[in-house]
């Protein structure tokens, strides 16, 4: 076709058209299965790093404007861990998720990397099992740590040549605790302590009442 | 040109990595295991084979001056449209490429097919390119990969044969270097003896 | 202290050619002398700073607003061609000096995937409008240090006796491999 200007703009505009509407829908179909793979990578997650457990109540709440939510897993009654969706934006690549299991007594019992994007072969090893971060944390309770790399003086093995994803990791994990510690607390003092792990309604109202507990400590708090 | 020579020649004579020296930067990023080299490679594929079908379409009615600009934009609906779908479907995969999946837009190997085939030749050729070209590319990535794992990992497709650490340089940014400069050599010796 | 910690570590700890594989291409072709590596990486410095205030200024004031992130990719590499193009143009009018300098690199840089990815790295790091652009100009120098001491390296490598099969791109590489060991050296700063 001949280079004049209206040719120009027009077979330009053209495709770019048909290439946004072309985009847009597969964005469309892909909403949905993206959306689904990203729940079931979370519904995985909470299987890994749980003992087993018949009932979950999420609590959501945000440390230093990042989200944080504390899944509380009980069996028979009783709580037999804390899963906390917690997160970083120290990263090399910004922000990551992880899923963190603690025991009742606040012991880690497993980590799994929900999302990152970290350099491959460098900071995503920290995805692999059995790797030197998360061989410093299982078993252990983080409030008996030093919760820093070794370079910083703590007693967390970094990943080999990536210290910056490791202090991130370690960031993420001690949000974790800190939400982890919060929710068991305030969980005590809630009137819907005792409802946690009953039906569907309740967990409903727990959920809500826990999370307007958490904010009204806060302020509490902030007077202090 | 035979059908079955354009696939032949883009494994072989023209092979993107080890000839044309095209596309190098996730040849070297996304090569720590011959899985992801691999899975870049077919995700190169993909969009290297669609580009090149629209492309020959549509070659006629685009002004030889706004060509490039209406190439990357073609490329790069398709970059998005695969990202969206291994978001949606291969989970995993994406997130080990990471950032490496956008960037399939400047990688040099697609442009220069639009431009070098595609822009010349019919839809069934230009299809046939892309399949050998792309399937040259995956091949040279797994088989980088592959010896990257094997050195690095003490494993080759996720099989691990040695236990404890392999050779950790390999996996890290020197290795990658050290790998292909070497793959080359022997692909150098190779050619240079067949001829 | 972020700022200075940003440039460091971009530029030594995370070099986009030997530690983010960013930019091989140029890296590569232009590589072989020291003069020509000064003149692009000039250009890329001056292309990067500059696309990674519009990519950001794109993102968070149409992208976002819009709720068309996923369109990140068509939109990025459209605008970095169209702001090659246009810092050609007015480099012409404004500065004949520099156009003669830098003129033969700038429609090399579209195809740079340094700049493309420092673009979507700088949106995916969430960083702020002046972080971004440390961050762009840290990656470009980074690039620029990388060029200048490799074509150093490879302009001595010339009067060599390389065995045959070595000759060309393959001893650039294992060079550069030893080179990328070399900048490893740099993870202990930060």
């Amino acid at each position: 076709m001949k280079n004049t200007l209206l040719n120009m703009i027009l077979v330009l505009g053209g495709i770019s058209t048909i290439a946004s509407a072309g985009v847009g829908y597969v964005y469309r179909i892909t909403e949905e299965p993206i959306a689904a793979a990203v729940e079931a990578n979370k519904t995985a997650a909470l299987g890994d790093v749980l003992p087993d457990f018949d009932a979950i109540v999420p609590l959501e709440s945000t440390l230093d404007g990042i989200p944080v939510t504390v899944h509380t897993a009980t069996a028979g009654g009783s709580v037999v861990g804390y899963a906390v969706e917690t997160a970083t934006t120290m990263g090399f690549s910004g922000e990551f998720r992880l899923m963190v299991g603690f025991a009742p007594d606040g012991k880690v019992l497993a980590v799994k990397v929900l999302q990152h994007a970290e350099t491959p072969g460098l900071g995503s090893k920290m995805v692999d099992a059995g790797n030197p971060l998360i061989a410093s944390f299982e078993g252990r309770n983080p409030s008996d740590m030093r919760m820093a790399v070794r370079k910083d003086g703590g007693e967390v093995d970094a990943l080999t040549a990536a210290t910056i994803t490791s202090r991130a990791y370690v960031d993420a994990i001690a949000r974790a605790f800190a939400a982890m510690l919060e929710a068991r607390g305030s969980a005590l003092n809630s009137p819907f302590g005792e409802a946690l792990g009953g039906g569907e309604n309740v967990v409903l109202e727990a959920r809500e009442g826990a999370s307007e507990n958490l904010t009204n400590d806060a302020k509490q708090t902030d007077n202090e | 040109m035979n059908k079955l020579g354009i696939i032949i020649s883009g494994i072989v004579k023209n092979n993107p990595t080890f000839v044309l020296l095209l596309g190098m930067c996730p040849t070297l990023g996304t090569t720590t295991s011959a899985v992801n080299g691999a899975g870049m490679g077919a995700a190169t594929m993909a969009v290297l084979i669609m580009s090149n079908i629209v492309i020959s379409l549509v070659k006629s009615i685009i002004p030889s001056k706004v060509r490039i600009p209406a190439y990357i934009v073609i490329i790069a609906a398709f970059v998005t449209i695969v990202e969206l779908c291994m978001k949606a479907w291969l989970p995993d995969l994406y997130a080990t490429l990471g950032v490496f999946i956008p960037l399939i837009v400047v990688n040099c190997i697609i442009l220069g097919r639009a431009e070098g085939f595609a822009a010349k030749n019919g839809v069934v050729d230009s299809a046939l390119d892309g399949v050998g070209i792309g399937l040259g590319f995956t091949l040279s990535l797994t088989l980088v990969g592959a010896v990257r794992e094997v050195l690095g990992s003490g494993s080759v497709f996720g099989w691990r044969f040695i236990e404890g650490d392999g050779m950790l340089i390999f996996v890290l940014a020197p290795g990658a270097f050290l790998v292909l400069g070497y793959i080359m050599v022997m692909f150098n010796k190779l050619v240079a003896k067949t001829k | 202290m972020e700022l200075i910690l940003i440039i460091i570590s971009t530029i030594f700890v995370n070099n986009v050619v030997f530690a983010q594989f960013l930019g091989i291409c140029p890296f590569l072709g232009v590589s072989s002398r020291v003069s020509t590596s000064m003149g692009m990486s000039a250009a890329v410095i001056f292309v990067i700073t500059i696309s990674s205030m519009v990519a950001y200024m794109l993102q968070y004031y149409v992208l976002v607003p819009l709720g068309i992130e996923y369109m990140q990719t068509i939109v990025f590499i459209l605008v970095i061609a169209a702001l090659v193009q246009m810092v050609e143009i007015v480099l012409k009018k404004v500065s004949p000096v520099l156009y003669q300098a830098l003129g033969i690199f700038l429609p090399l840089i579209t195809t740079n995937c340094a700049v493309l990815g420092v673009a979507i790295l700088l949106i995916q790091k969430q960083y702020s409008l002046l972080e971004s652009v440390v961050f762009a100009f840290g990656t470009a120098v980074s690039f620029a240090l990388a060029l200048v001491i490799f074509a150093g390296i490879r302009e001595r490598l010339e009067i060599e006796d390389v065995p045959r099969a070595f000759r060309g791109t393959p001893i650039a590489l294992v060079t550069a491999g030893i080179l990328a060991m070399a900048f490893m050296g740099f993870s202990g700063l930060v």
